[in-house]
């Protein structure tokens, strides 16, 4: 098989900075204001941020390959190089095939049209011929579950019917390549799974897939390859379990067992206006981030409060390796909340007696809420050992592979 | 213009289709009159201008009855000011899809003009009616029509695509056109014949495109020999506008994602 997609040296730096007065676009008079400037004196030089930097790689054809990295990564900016979407500063791109890209749901999706009008207009705009929308035009529909909506405009429909309607048309396209971004984030669990059983479809059926997933899951059992990218750097390609705990384990890093959050650049936009996580701080017993089996699990949350909060709550999540939640910890479940200030800062002790983890690692995830809405968020904010040796008993335990990440105490009896 | 990819542009004629559609159909979905607009506009125009300029100034027509003259010049004005402020503001209005779909964005621009088309041959309707009307007999010179026709799209489509990839770069444009197209309009004949020009300076005024476009298209309804020299000398300037255009915009729309 040949190689469908070689990417060498690439690059993309965008200005920051520099002649633009802090909008995201220039007005002639930046523009006028620039020459003039330069004509009298030295410009300032603008400072290029390298959202890509010198990454090579090389995809053969059928092959099926996950894009893990933390937000501003550079994941986008590669599937959008990729996708022709916006042009590389320096290094090339060369790809055989025709490649169709998914880097949101319902691109080009007109709130007044209806759905079957966005089906046309959706799927020709992902590169599908007007005859191949006609011919499966049935199929994208059964797909999508919305039939009797199908000639009301998409303003009306619920956000859960957009995405599947937008998610059917994607998934009928037939393209030599498919790129796609995160889209399986959204919709219903049952649907998710239709469309993560669709990709899988796709991978099998000889096509090209990259697959950029912020779910470890989904990534671990569709990409049998996985690339990962830190701050625009390739830092990691090979087995997908192997890429998967080097990314999950970047988060513990150097951290030891307190996790500053105030200034960490992986939280979403959305996030860290009303409140803000401050540190993370794991309280094993050993001054090290390894808790031994059946520990109790300790750990303190520091959060700032941007403005007065009725009802703060802390939340915890503990991840395996594949990125699946396997529990969660809420304070206000347990009846803590607090009534905060504006400028104050707030700690928040947790205690998990004996967890019942497997030895292994996991990853542990923050938030900060009030009444059910999401303040502050940092996934994967850092990593945890649990250790083979039994707090209680000092033995040793080794679960056998594939146990799974619970081990609760049982009693078994037999009539031998 | 090698550098314009024109087998791509076959290859998404498709979507150039989809998009026009796209336009036509959220524009009459939007609005109670639907297409009444369409002529509704250059109506309204007719009205008002036929009363100020035909009734009150009393402008010289050669000889035809004002509210034809001026609907025959309105007609193909109305489609072009519409099409290069709709396509001026295309691709901004589209960043959503350049910026999450790969196709070349010149159609953007393009599509704008196209869906112009709907609202003119609309608004055409109106002047057959008249044209019957004021008893004006359809003479060989109509079959120039559709010849004017496509020197009107292709005076917007160069004026369009320019404007849109500037309005990219500079967002001072969206405020400019507004007041540019209404001293256009005066700089054009639309109100008035293009024989109030005195001949000498006839190259001068064809210099604005439209000034061509506008009287070989009123002359061409009305059934009389256009002013050749204006005519001529707008169609090389329309074509020269629309060969700069697109190059200008090929040099730029690299650059357009990271800038809109």
């Amino acid at each position: 098989m040949s190689d469908a997609i070689t990417v060498a040296n690439l690059t993309k730096e965008y200005v920051l900075g520099g002649t633009w007065s802090g909008r995201e676009y220039m007005t002639l008079r930046d523009a006028l204001g620039g020459w003039v400037r330069t004509a009298f004196k030295k410009r300032s030089k603008p400072r290029p941020f390298r959202a890509l930097d010198d990454v090579s790689f090389t995809i053969r054809q059928g092959d099926t390959v996950g894009i893990i990295g933390r937000n501003g990564a550079g994941k986008s900016t590669l599937l959008k190089t990729l996708s022709r979407i916006t042009e590389p500063t320096s290094g090339t791109i060369t790809i055989h095939g025709r490649v169709s890209s998914l880097l949101e749901v319902g691109t080009g999706f007109h709130p007044e049209l209806t759905g079957r009008e966005n089906i046309y207009l959706n799927g020709s705009l992902l590169g599908m011929r007007r005859a191949e929308i006609i011919q499966r035009f049935d199929e994208i529909v059964a797909f999508s579950e919305v039939e009797q909506f199908l000639d009301t405009p998409v303003k009306r429909y619920s956000s859960g019917m957009y995405v599947r309607l937008a998610f059917a048309v994607a998934a009928h396209l037939e393209p030599e390549i498919l790129i796609v971004d995160e889209v399986l984030a959204v919709g219903d669990v049952a649907f998710q799974k239709k469309c993560l059983g669709k990709m899988e479809d796709i991978g099998h059926s000889g096509r090209t897939v990259l697959f950029v997933s912020h779910n470890m899951a989904a990534i671990t059992r569709l990409c049998p390859r996985v690339v990962l990218l830190r701050q625009g750097k390739l830092v990691g390609d090979g087995g997908a379990l192997d890429v998967v705990k080097q990314y999950l384990s970047d988060g513990s890093s150097g951290h030891g067992l307190t996790t500053e959050l105030l200034n960490e650049a992986r939280r979403s936009d959305y996030f860290g206006h009303v409140a803000k996580l401050a540190s993370l701080e794991l309280r094993p017993s050993a001054p090290v981030p390894e808790f031994r089996f059946g520990e109790d699990f300790r750990l303190r949350l520091r959060f700032h409060s941007v403005a007065p909060i009725l009802h703060a709550a802390v939340g915890v999540g503990i991840d395996d390796m594949y990125g699946s939640r396997l529990m969660t910890f809420n304070s206000d479940e347990s009846g803590v909340t607090m009534t905060t200030e504006r400028g104050g800062e707030y700690t928040v002790d947790l205690c998990v007696p004996r967890p019942c983890l497997n030895p292994g690692r996991y990853s542990l995830s923050c938030a900060v809420l009030s009444g059910g809405q999401i303040l502050d968020f940092v996934a994967n904010a850092t990593a945890f050992d649990v250790l083979p040796i039994d707090d209680a008993s000092g033995a040793h335990i080794e679960p056998t592979e594939g146990a799974g990440p619970i081990r609760l105490p049982c009693t078994w009896t037999s009539d031998g | 213009m090698t550098a314009l990819h024109w087998g791509e542009l076959w290859e998404y004629r498709e979507l150039l289709y989809f998009l026009v559609w796209r336009d036509v159909k959220v524009r009459y979905k939007q609005a109670v009159l639907g297409a009444g607009w369409a002529v509704l506009q250059p109506t309204m125009a007719m009205v008002i201008f036929t009363v100020i300029f035909g009734r009150l100034v009393k402008l010289p027509t050669d000889g035809s009855p004002y509210p034809v003259f001026v609907y025959a010049g309105l007609l193909p004005w109305t489609f072009f000011s519409n099409a290069v402020t709709n396509s001026a503001n295309s691709l901004v209005n589209s960043a959503n899809l350049i910026t999450k779909v790969y196709f070349p964005r010149v159609l953007v621009p393009l599509a704008s003009v196209g869906a112009g088309l709907v609202d003119f041959a609309v608004a055409f309707l109106l002047l057959i009616v008249l044209l019957v009307w004021y008893h004006i007999p359809i003479t060989p010179w109509f079959a120039l029509v559709p010849v004017f026709l496509v020197l009107t799209i292709i005076a917007a489509l160069g004026v369009g695509t320019v404007l849109s990839a500037l309005t990219v770069n500079y967002r001072d444009f969206r405020y400019v056109l507004p007041f540019a197209i209404q001293v256009w309009l005066y700089a054009t004949p639309v109100t008035y014949a293009s024989s109030v020009v005195p001949a000498r300076y006839r190259v001068l005024f064809g210099l604005n495109p439209m000034a061509g476009v506008v009287e070989g298209f009123r002359s061409a309804v009305l059934g009389r020999p256009p002013l050749w020299t204006l005519v001529e000398t707008s169609a090389v300037v329309s074509v020269a506008i629309l060969v700069l255009g697109l190059a200008y915009f090929q040099r730029v729309e690299r650059t357009f994602v990271d800038v809109v």
